[in-house]
Parts: structure tokens; C-alpha cells; sequence
């Protein structure tokens, strides 16, 4: 992940123009917002909830969309429109270019039982099923048989590093083991998307470093469709190659990581970022100079996605050297070591943000 | 001379009031305030009657009285009973039928052989040896007292009985998990079933079916006892933690496939503790039922009262409460092995 984006990546999952309000009548609610009501004069005025406002994503085939927002931004809302646990006020989505929304009620249950898979955030396992049922639960939704699905979940229970614990009930097991458990189950289920509702944010930690760790490696093998939501702006930028920023039901800024991170275009996001160690999520490629000719003496070679903090430690700490950044051996641009201490230099938290206002 | 008659004067309704006089008997009320020479009513404002029906009645005797009210539901009841037999009798067959069969059954088991598969039933349910020692020693003192036929018949009724209110209960308790319109309707109609007195039931089954009919107090201890399993179910369906029924979906069960798969399984340690208090009400109603010819513990009880045979009234009583340690044990002991073996770690 997080390499230069081959081109033949087409968009698999797109959300468009899409609108949630709560409420007893939605539809009027909507038109309201049409006419440019705002989230609180909606809910003073006329008693709905604007749940979610113009949302447009594209969700790039095989890679990780990370939608991020503190809570009351809509973003489990969202994921929950992605296989119609909840139903939009307004707008579409598609899946490899087909309104999910037209489904009828047999092939929406098709669309969740093959193209679909999702991860909670409390695990949501069936208590009174053992860890292998639990995992084969897709399958045997499918109406297979447990002998049709052992197998696969056996090796999918391997693969998460449960393997023999299929016997055992999920109360048998540590929380990180249970989440292990409902990533084995959307695994199992072979579905191309799977939908991880603030999958990680349950557990401690150091735990939560090691199923980041373990989502990373499952998906550089099976590069799935993931998408993501998280509240926690480390494993946003640790996960995501594509970053979407919801704030109160509408997305402020979306695209790579690495861009939102040098040029934040929202005080709420200047706010965001303003905390994270900017050495260790920043890449070379994000920093350097692209197709330099300089000759200059070099220190030494660099690979584009290598952090600043690694690149750090090779220098020494030194700034006044200056690196070859190097892609499959051939040159892509020079990084200058101040300029990547300049881009160490955090964007200061925004003077309207709401941390000043705060104060 | 009555208080209100000013009001039908004013209104000029005399004549109306007067036209067909009621020469209906005098109540009771009436002959005794008769009796006390009736002087001067209307004089004080302290003493001023509700407007009843009574009390207008006295001043326009056009209008009804209250117990005329009564005597409408009578004659209400009387007259669509006929046609509410032809539909019930049929319906209802089978409870007799279950009710005869259970009796003729348990009574005409040799005890050598119904006891020790009393036991053995303890034993599966619970797993438990203490339980079925302490089962065994209250059967076996209540035959020694020549208590063992009736304690039988009372087990039967309570077994066909709770079984036909698990039977129905927890389908419509299910229904009404799934409707919060079914849960508005339903709420009252068990409000009403618990809390009218058990006695009142008895009242209009008496006139719909013969006394000698055992669905006659079958269907009165059904309705009192079939409210703790349904209110049960629905509670507990509705308490499955919504994450899990939002996986179910998400990996797209049908409806079925949720229901038998997540609901019913989460949901059974409540079901069963609805079934519990069913079986508990069951026995609290065969007492009373044995007004209208139930037959068992409940028989020897009413003799008692009836008779004035202390002893014989307060032996009966101890079985029953005998009976009623035994079903709540071994249903308790069977509920905790459920809440063990699956549902308990929710919170994990």
C-alpha cells in the first residue's frame, strides 16, 4: 500500500450526492436543505437531524478508504448506507457502476452475502456459536453445510493467528482475539469489500498497533476493497490510501493522506493534525524535490515511501545533506534535508479553529 | 321528590320523564332509605348525590338505572353466547381432549413406573442429584399420605396447561418483538389478563361451556398463566444486542435464518424464565380452577373450606406448596444450565 497508484485501478464503490436526515418527514427536511438550511437550524426550526449532506466518495478497487470524523459526524452512519443497514434520504450508490439502491429486497441480501463483509466495533460474534461457527457464519448464511466451510475457516482462523481456538466461545477469548475472530469471519465470507465500522477502536493500544499491523499485511495479499472508519487520526493516516474527513455530516477534505497532511484546507482539520508526529506518517515522495537534475553530492539513496523519521535516523540528524530519492532504481527527485525539517514544522493550530475558541 | 328534579323541570322534560314510567322493583338502596322515612331530602347541600344514573333515575324514571347497566351486559353476554359457542366449542376440543388424555395418563401410570421417570425428567432437566433427591422425597411422602393421585391430576393439568402457554405464548411474544404496533395492542390485553381477578374468568366460561367440560377451567388457567411467556419473549428479543442482529443482517440472514439462528438463541435465557412463571401461575390457578370441577390438590383444599376440615384443607395446601418448590426448582435449575451454556457472556 501507500505505492504509487498503478493506473489500471478503477472506482468499485461510489457514493454520490448522497443525504441522510432523521426525522418524521425527511423529505420536506430535504428540501429545506436544498434552499441552504444548516445542520442546527434544521434541527431548531423544523425538528430533523441532518445527518448526512452531499456526500460524494469514490472507493478505489483494492485499496483502503478511510472515513474519519469525531463522533456525531455521521461516519458509522455512512458505512451503515454502504450495504443499506440504513436507508438514504437522498442520492446513490454504486457498486462497480450499479445503484445498490434499486436492489430489491433478494438482491440486496445477494449483495451482502457475497459482495459485502463487515467488522464492529463491539465484534458483534454470536455468543452461543463456537469461534469457528462464528467464522463460518457467512458460509452457512449461504446455507452451506459446516463440513462445505471448515476448511476455510480453519485456514482463515490460521491466517489471523487464532489458529486452534475454533473450539472455544468468544467469551473465551480477549477482546483483540475476538476482533481477530470477526476479521476471520469477514475474511472467510470472500466477499471483495469489507466494511470495518471503528474496527480497532475497542481495544487497547498496543493491541490495536498489532491489527493495524495485521490489516496491512491481509490486504497487500488479498487487496481487498476495504473501507474504514475510524475516529483516531494516527490509525487514519497509518491505514488509509485514500482519507476522507467527515465533519457534522458533510466530508471537509478527502484525497491521500499525505496531501491532506501538508495542505489541511479546513481549521478543523489544522486542528486534527496539528498533534500527530508528522515524522513518522510523512513520506519522502510527499517532501522531495520531483525531477531534479542536480547533480549535487549525495548522501545517499532514499526510497519515496520511506518515512522522514527513518530518513532522520540515516542522516544522523544532519541538515545539510541532501538525498537521491531512488524508485526501482531510477531517479525520481532529490530530497533536501531542510526541506524536510521544514515540513516537520507543524501547521499551528488555526486561529478559528476550535481549539482557539476553546481557550 | 328527588334532588334532580329540578332539571328535567327546567329543561320541560316532565312529560318525557313521566311518559313510561319504569315499574321496575325498587333496588334495595331504595327500600331501605324507605325504611329510614326518606325525610328531607334535598334540603342540605352537603348531602347532595352524584348525579348517578340512580340518583337521575329517582328524579325521571325514563332513565336508566344502574344496575339495568349490569343486567345489559347480562343479557349482552346471553345473547351472543350461542353463536360464540358454535365457534369456540370446536376451537377449544382439543384442550379437552389433551386434558383428559394427560389425566387418564399420569393416573393410570402404575407409580412404580410414572415416579422414577419423574426423576429421570429432574434429572435431565437439571443434572442435578440434590434436586432430584429432594424431588423423590416430596413424591414419595405425598403417596405415603395418600396424596399421590391428586398431586398427579394437578401435574397433568399444569402440564398440558403450561404447554399449550408456551406453545402459544411465545409465537405472539415474537410478534410483538417484531411490531411495535402488536406490542401496543397486545400491552393492554395482558395488563388486563393479569390483574383481572382470577375468579372473574371463571364467571363467563361457566356459561359458555358445561361444567363438566375440562376446557372449561383449562381455558381459565391458560389465560391467566400464558402472560409471563409472552411478555418474556418479547423482552428478550428485544434485548439482543443490536450490534449482533446488525451482523445478522449485514451477512444477509433472511429473517428465518435470524430469528432461529440469533434471536430465539439470545433471547432463551428470558424466555425461560417466562416459562417459569407460567408454570408458577399454572399452579396458583388449578387451585382456584377446582372451583369449576378441576380435579387434584385444589379439590381437597376447597373441601376444607367448605367443610371446615382444617386438616384436611392445610395437608392439601402443603402438597401444592410441595408441588410449587419442585416445578420452580427444576425449572430454575434447567434455566441456569441454559444461562450457562450460552447467552450469559454478552457483556464480554
Amino acid at each position: 500500500m501507500n505505492g504509487a497508484a498503478p493506473m489500471d485501478k478503477h472506482v468499485k464503490l461510489s457514493i454520490r450526492n448522497l443525504y441522510k436526515i432523521f426525522g418524521p418527514d425527511p423529505a420536506r427536511a430535504l428540501e429545506h436543505v436544498h434552499a441552504g438550511v444548516g445542520k442546527p437550524e434544521l434541527w431548531e426550526k423544523h425538528g430533523h437531524v441532518l445527518g448526512l449532506q452531499d456526500i460524494n466518495v469514490d472507493m478505489q478497487d483494492g485499496e483502503i478508504t478511510v472515513i474519519m470524523g469525531l463522533s456525531g459526524s455521521g461516519k458509522s452512519t455512512l458505512i451503515r448506507h454502504l450495504n443499506r443497514l440504513i436507508e438514504p434520504t437522498a442520492g446513490q450508490i454504486l457498486l462497480d457502476g450499479e445503484d445498490v439502491l434499486a436492489y430489491d429486497e433478494r438482491n440486496m441480501r445477494r449483495l451482502r452475502r457475497q459482495q459485502m463483509s463487515m467488522v464492529f466495533q463491539h465484534f458483534a460474534l454470536l455468543p452461543h456459536r463456537t469461534v469457528l461457527e462464528n467464522t463460518g457464519m457467512a458460509r452457512a448464511v449461504r446455507g452451506e453445510s459446516r463440513a462445505d466451510y471448515q476448511d476455510d475457516a480453519l485456514k482463515w482462523l490460521d491466517r489471523v493467528g487464532l489458529g486452534g481456538q475454533g473450539g472455544q466461545y468468544p467469551h473465551q477469548l480477549s477482546g483483540g482475539m475476538q476482533q481477530r475472530v470477526g476479521i476471520a469471519r469477514a475474511l472467510a465470507s470472500d466477499s471483495p469489500i469489507m466494511l470495518m465500522d471503528e474496527a480497532f477502536s475497542a481495544l487497547d493500544p498496543l493491541i490495536r498497533t498489532d491489527m493495524q499491523d495485521l490489516l496491512l499485511e491481509l490486504q497487500a495479499e488479498l487487496q481487498k476493497t476495504v473501507v474504514f472508519i475510524s475516529h483516531d487520526l494516527d490509525e487514519a493516516l497509518k491505514l488509509a490510501d485514500h482519507l476522507v474527513i467527515l465533519k457534522d455530516g458533510r466530508v471537509v477534505q478527502q484525497g491521500e493522506p499525505q496531501e491532506i497532511l501538508l495542505h489541511p484546507n479546513d481549521p478543523y482539520i489544522v486542528d486534527f493534525i496539528s498533534d500527530i508526529n508528522r515524522a513518522r506518517v510523512l513520506r519522502v515522495r510527499s517532501v522531495m524535490t520531483e525531477n531534479a537534475t542536480d547533480e549535487g553530492p549525495f548522501a545517499g539513496e532514499v526510497d519515496p515511501d520511506d518515512t522522514l523519521e527513518s530518513v532522520i535516523a540515516v542522516s544522523g540528524g544532519d541538515t545539510a545533506l541532501s538525498y537521491r530519492v531512488m524508485r526501482e532504481g531510477r531517479q525520481v527527485g532529490v530530497l533536501d534535508m531542510q526541506d524536510l525539517v521544514r515540513a516537520l514544522v507543524p501547521t499551528s493550530a488555526a486561529d478559528d479553529g476550535m481549539r482557539a475558541r476553546a481557550v | 321528590m328527588a334532588t334532580y328534579d329540578f332539571i328535567f323541570d327546567g329543561l320541560g322534560l316532565r312529560e318525557w320523564c313521566d311518559k313510561d314510567a319504569s315499574d321496575a322493583p325498587m333496588s334495595m338502596a331504595e327500600l331501605l332509605a324507605q325504611g329510614a322515612g326518606g325525610g328531607g331530602a334535598g334540603t342540605s347541600i352537603w348531602k347532595l348525590p352524584f348525579p348517578s344514573l340512580d340518583a337521575l333515575n329517582k328524579a325521571c324514571p325514563a332513565i336508566a338505572r344502574t344496575r339495568d347497566v349490569t343486567k345489559g351486559v347480562e343479557t349482552g353476554f346471553l345473547d351472543i353466547k350461542d353463536s360464540l359457542k358454535i365457534v369456540l366449542d370446536p376451537i377449544t376440543q382439543p384442550l379437552s381432549w389433551f386434558l383428559e388424555g394427560a389425566l387418564y395418563t399420569f393416573q393410570n401410570t402404575p407409580w412404580f413406573i410414572m415416579i422414577p421417570l419423574l426423576l429421570a425428567v429432574v434429572y435431565f432437566a437439571s443434572k442435578s442429584l440434590k434436586l432430584v433427591g429432594f424431588v423423590a422425597f416430596s413424591i414419595l411422602f405425598l403417596a405415603f399420605i395418600d396424596h399421590y393421585n391428586f398431586a398427579m391430576q394437578t401435574l397433568a393439568i399444569i402440564f398440558v396447561c403450561a404447554f399449550l402457554c408456551v406453545l402459544f405464548g411465545v409465537p405472539i411474544g415474537i410478534a410483538m418483538s417484531r411490531s411495535d404496533t402488536m406490542q401496543r395492542l397486545t400491552i393492554p390485553v395482558l395488563d388486563m389478563l393479569q390483574t383481572l381477578p382470577p375468579f372473574v374468568y371463571l364467571i363467563p366460561l361457566i356459561f359458555l361451556f358445561s361444567v363438566t367440560e375440562p376446557k372449561l377451567y383449562g381455558i381459565a388457567i391458560i389465560l391467566y398463566a400464558i402472560v409471563p411467556v409472552i411478555r418474556l419473549t418479547d423482552l428478550g428479543i428485544r434485548l439482543v444486542d443490536k450490534e449482533v442482529i446488525e451482523a445478522a443482517d449485514a451477512f444477509g440472514m433472511t429473517k428465518r435464518q435470524k430469528l432461529y439462528g440469533v434471536q430465539i438463541p439470545l433471547a432463551l435465557p428470558n424466555i425461560m424464565a417466562g416459562v417459569n412463571q407460567t408454570i408458577m401461575m399454572s399452579l396458583a390457578m388449578v387451585v382456584i380452577a377446582s372451583l369449576v370441577s378441576a380435579p387434584g390438590l385444589g379439590v381437597l383444599v376447597l373441601r376444607g373450606i367448605r367443610n371446615l376440615e382444617l386438616g384436611v384443607g392445610l395437608i392439601a395446601g402443603l402438597g401444592i406448596v410441595l408441588l410449587a418448590v419442585i416445578l420452580d426448582r427444576v425449572t430454575k435449575a434447567a434455566l441456569a444450565r441454559v444461562n450457562a451454556a450460552s447467552a450469559v457472556q454478552r457483556n464480554s
